[in-house]
């Protein structure tokens, strides 16, 4: 019987049905029907649940596995807790979209075949870029149109992909697909663009952090996790992903030190944390898959945490920039504790989520003896400690007192925080159940007394640089630090440099790019608007010259 | 009447008779009347005709008991069976349409002539599609092309007789092709049966008279199917024709002008001798691939939405010529399920704007600011219609554009594949003109005080609009069906 209601459908359904409601009931829905998600992907029993055809081929639109069971699980959990924090949501249309949104990423986790993962996909694009739309300014309104035109060329990438799986092969089925032709490859790039791989990784960080206070939080789960789930599946051990991810994990951290937009600095961290992911998944073992996967739950659960905790911020002061805050720890202190819970879960602290999930992936590279991976892998955690453990909490919640004195956000969003804290701290000291869900059996131990000693070691050292650093982080800081030239001098001038030498070339991409569109476009205007050449209303000589043409061209073509 | 021996002939002498009934009563709202009813029936012949083909294969009916090739033949197999049930569902449903928008868009003593020469418009395009005749068909392309003319011209723009007007100088130059086309045939083999032109053509194929006629046909029929870059024409007539009128014709007169161009390419000449002895393939695939580029770029700097759409309608013809160029299996079915994919949904697109400019008394994009807080219904209309122009799974659009991706997959060119699915991305570009004015712009004081189109506008609009959701959800009749007509086609000359 369970299996007769799709958990996927069921939001999407309940999504529609919101946008309609008001008051009471609306919110009653918005707790219940992600409730109900969860209670169907726990109760339905692995094995396929429904089949069908369309366009002649098979289709499976509900299957359920391991794999399929933690994604769909963690997704609908994410809708219960994104649902609770956006209770006091003051636009319509926001939370039915997520819900659209998340309804459909569940549908990806659970398709069989690659058309049903097709339909969710652009099904998943349209409800996230309503989710950024509808915060309602100008700059999300120009952030959702790129968005959406990034995810749609992902949408024909990946569709001219699929069409040639499937005219390659015959097969629509969803499994693991090696890399021999052209249409794998444009899958693989389809699927990477949704992950924020380069060379198109800006979409995420230019538009996430222009949703609303909650719509970021439901952003910050989906796109790029569905990603990871069917990379998991169609992808494992794809030595590329190795490469692609570590360059995802270094590029997060790097613009993610330069940032100073808080939730645009989270934004940046989601790049670097999905990085470690597509790690895992390229190294191939069962471990680093194992690892893979458990990262990107316990990931969604932090990175939505982290996420709740700067929307708090912004709902209460309404800014945004790391300079303009400062201090809220006097008069936020919940918001305070659950944000730097999660900062600590995302630097794998241990007795947090992270520490039980990242470290698998780092063990998996050892194991493979990818030494030069594993090295790299540590010391992007140091990094990842200091942009999103340390430089989030400490800017926005001590260093200066900025004079803000907001309260605690109200009780829906505090308890929202609270219930994802305890999930971050739960899994960490309670990882068994988490390792039972993985596709392979997880016999890892990860608190060993060297583990944890490694892991506060580079926590404790790269915590002291991120002090030692401080003038170079943020030169508007006026701690004034007893150290040698090179910190005080050097150090500020290198790291000016360095922030003008990237920003420039970024600003001189974007012009040229800018312009060359905007001269694009006015040719194209002038060639095809209403008095253009190719589109104004022609003489009636002028379309006849065009007849003769075309008839000559014929018969030189065939007496030739 | 009931054992259906008939139907062909019924099939175009019925609203064939209809015609000169109505201008005799000479009334508005007995016209419609006789104008739907001839519709329905239409419809409901055509789909036993298709049910009867599917049953028997090809169907042969001689015209006063004439056998051909000495009488008129007409011969009906998947393809033109698919054609007629195209024709008699988007008539039965414009039709009803045509009572509220008629009555806002065109002089009250007109009426009655509106819908005697809708009834003779149908008639030729339901007779072009019957017809195993090459002069019969001529004929009836006049009469349908007769009958458009002045319907575009009777609208209160004036700037519809000149679009009027321009349309009949090139109609008439592609008529003129056509019947040349079809002399040379005569003169070569004797006689005007489709089927016995093929096979008397076998020896002479390779003639210059024959490969002539090629030409001239081709550009003829180009013409009438507005195929880029012959297609100049068609934007003007549809932006300035009555509401009814561009609905009606741009979901099938220019389908069925495409379905001639198929009749004659794969049973007449014969599929070698068109796409294998000459370069037809090759030169239909760039030009239809410039339509679906440069026509959808055109659409989307339009500041009409008729307009635009009409524009969409050229690329979107480019995607069924696409789809023709493959002379395969898939490419066909493709190709033809798209024509009767995007003549549903364009059909249902033109009726909504009708019904917007019902309203508004225009169809100006940038006069359709926040449209969408006082005319919702019709508004999301437009969004799902426009998402089956883009392709989005779930809609008939999809469907299609799978197909042509497969085909071009199969005849080895990803670049093509490549091309028609980011092609899709302009569709995005102009179907969004739209979106953006109506949900993103506030309301204009002339916008807000507006109401949602009556019912009678907006039920027909929704059938054709839930038939191109239907048919996107539950491809496998329309698939059959087009599979079926590809089959025929290349099963060759007859």
């Amino acid at each position: 019987m369970i299996e007769l209601l799709h958990p996927g459908l069921l939001l999407v359904a309940a999504g529609l049905v919101l946008a309609t409601l008001s008051g009471r009931a609306r919110a009653v829905l918005t707790l219940v029907a992600p409730a109900a998600a969860v209670a169907l992907v726990l109760a339905a029993p692995d094995g396929v649940a429904w089949r069908g055809t369309f366009l002649g081929y098979p289709v499976v639109p509900y299957a359920l596995d391991a794999l399929s069971r933690l994604f769909a699980l963690v997704f609908a959990v994410m809708a219960f807790g994104g649902g609770l924090f956006a209770l006091g949501q003051a636009s319509r249309v926001e939370v039915p979209a997520a819900f659209v949104y998340a309804g459909s990423a569940i549908g990806v986790t659970l398709a069989g075949d690659l058309l049903t993962v097709f339909v969710f996909w652009e099904l998943m694009a349209i409800g996230s870029t309503l989710v950024i739309w509808s915060a309602g300014t100008a700059s999300a309104y120009r952030a959702s149109m790129r968005y959406l035109m990034v995810h749609l060329l992902g949408g024909v990438v990946l569709m001219a992909g699929i069409a040639g799986h499937v005219a390659d092969t015959g097969s629509t089925a969803f499994t693991r697909i090696a890399l021999d032709s052209p249409a794998h490859w444009l899958i693989l790039a389809g699927f990477l663009l949704n992950a924020g791989a380069p060379p198109l990784s800006a979409w995420l960080p230019d538009a996430y952090p222009e949703a609303s206070w909650s719509g970021t939080v439901f952003l910050s789960a989906f796109t790029t996790k569905t990603a990871v789930y069917v990379l998991l599946r169609a992808f494992p051990g794809a030595e590329l992903l190795v490469f692609v991810g570590l360059f995802m994990i270094f590029y997060g951290i790097v613009y993610a030190l330069l940032e100073n937009d808080m939730r645009r600095i989270l934004a940046y961290s989601i790049v670097n944390q999905v990085g470690f992911m597509i790690v895992g998944i390229g190294i191939g073992t069962e471990m680093s898959l194992n690892g893979a996967a458990a990262h990107a739950f316990t990931h969604i659960l932090y990175k939505a945490l982290l996420l709740m905790s700067a929307g708090a911020v912004l709902y209460e002061t309404g800014r945004r920039k790391c300079t303009d805050l400062g201090g809220l720890f006097r008069t936020m202190p919940l918001t305070m504790v659950c944000g730097t819970i999660g900062a600590l879960s995302i630097s794998s602290f241990p007795l947090t989520s992270g520490f039980v999930s990242k470290s698998m992936v780092a063990q998996a590279a050892l194991d493979g003896h990818l030494e030069i991976v594993w090295l790299l892998l540590a010391a992007a955690s140091a990094g990842v400690f200091l942009h999103a453990g340390i430089k989030f909490p400490w800017f926005v919640f001590f260093q200066k007192d900025s004079g803000l004195r907001p309260p605690d956000p109200p009780w829906s969003q505090r308890l929202a925080m609270v219930l994802f804290a305890a999930l971050c701290i739960g899994l960490g000291v309670f990882y068994a159940p988490l390792y039972r869900l993985l596709p392979y059996p997880a016999d890892y131990v990860p608190y060993t007394g060297a583990h944890v000693v490694e892991m506060l070691q580079l926590l404790l050292f790269s915590g002291l640089a991120f002090f030692v650093m401080l003038p170079m982080l943020k030169r508007t800081l006026t701690i004034t630090l007893d150290t040698d030239w090179l910190y005080r001098r050097a150090g500020p001038a290198l790291a000016g440099a360095l922030r003008a030498g990237i920003g420039s070339i970024d600003r001189a991409i974007r012009r040229v790019t800018l312009g060359t569109l905007g001269a694009g476009m006015g040719v194209l205007s002038r060639g095809l608007g209403d008095r253009g050449q190719l589109a104004r209303a022609y003489s009636t000589g002028n379309m006849v010259l065009w007849v003769a043409i075309l008839l000559v061209f014929y018969l030189i073509l065939y007496f030739a | 009447m009931i054992d259906g021996t008939h139907l062909p002939v019924l099939q175009v002498v019925v609203p064939l008779l209809c015609a000169p009934l109505i201008v005799l009563v000479r009334g508005g709202r007995i016209g419609w009347a006789i104008a739907t009813a001839a519709s329905v029936f239409f419809l409901a012949s055509s789909l036993a005709i298709l049910l009867e083909v599917q049953r028997v294969g090809v169907i042969s009916y001689a015209i006063g008991s004439w056998p051909p090739p000495w009488g008129i033949e007409y011969r009906i197999d998947a393809a033109n069976a698919f054609m007629l049930v195209l024709l008699g569902l988007v008539a039965s449903v414009v039709a009803p349409y045509a009572w509220a928008s008629v009555r806002a868009e065109i002089p009250r003593d007109n009426h009655y002539l509106f819908y005697a020469l809708y009834c003779l418009a149908l008639a030729g395009l339901g007779g072009i599609a019957v017809t195993g005749d090459a002069f019969n068909l001529f004929v009836f392309l006049e009469i349908s092309s007769l009958a458009s003319y002045v319907l575009i011209a009777l609208d209160r723009d004036r700037r519809a007789l000149l679009a009027a007007y321009q349309y009949l100088i090139l109609g008439t130059i592609g008529a003129t092709f056509i019947v040349i086309g079809v002399g040379l045939l005569y003169l070569m083999t004797g006689t005007l049966n489709l089927a016995d032109i093929a096979s008397r053509l076998g020896d002479v194929r390779q003639a210059r008279p024959v490969l002539a006629a090629l030409a001239f046909l081709t550009v003829g029929i180009s013409l009438k199917a507005a195929l880029f870059p012959l297609h100049m024409w068609l934007p003007g007539a549809y932006a300035h024709a009555p509401s009814a009128v561009s609905a009606l014709l741009a979901a099938t007169a220019t389908k069925v002008s495409v379905y001639v161009l198929l009749r004659f390419y794969f049973s007449v000449f014969g599929t070698t001798a068109v796409f294998a002895a000459m370069p037809m393939g090759d030169v239909l695939l760039a030009l239809s691939i410039a339509a679906m580029i440069v026509a959808s770029a055109a659409a989307a700097f339009q500041t009409d939405l008729k307009r635009l759409l009409a524009y969409s309608s050229v690329a979107q013809i480019g995607y069924i010529t696409l789809g023709v160029s493959f002379a395969t299996a898939t490419g066909l079915t493709g190709g033809i399920v798209h024509l009767f994919n995007h003549g549903v949904t364009k059909g249902a697109l033109f009726m909504l704007v009708g019904a917007i400019a019902f309203r508004l008394g225009s169809s100006r994009i940038d006069r359709m600011a926040g449209l969408a807080r006082s005319m919702p219904l019709t508004c999301a209309g437009i969004v799902v219609g426009g998402l089956g122009l883009i392709g989005v799974p779930g809609t008939a659009g999809f469907v299609s554009k799978w197909y042509l991706v497969l085909a071009a997959i199969e005849a080895g060119s990803w670049v093509i594949a490549f091309v028609v699915v980011a092609s899709s991305l302009i569709a995005v570009a102009y179907v969004w003109r739209f979106v953006e004015v109506a949900y993103f712009r506030p309301p204009s004081e002339e916008t807000a005080r507006l109401k949602e189109p009556p019912a009678a506008l907006l039920v027909p609009a929704g059938v054709l609009l839930a038939a191109s959701v239907y048919f996107g959800v539950e491809p496998s009749l329309t698939l059959g069906a087009a599979y079926g007509a590809a089959e025929a086609l290349l099963a060759g000359p007859r």
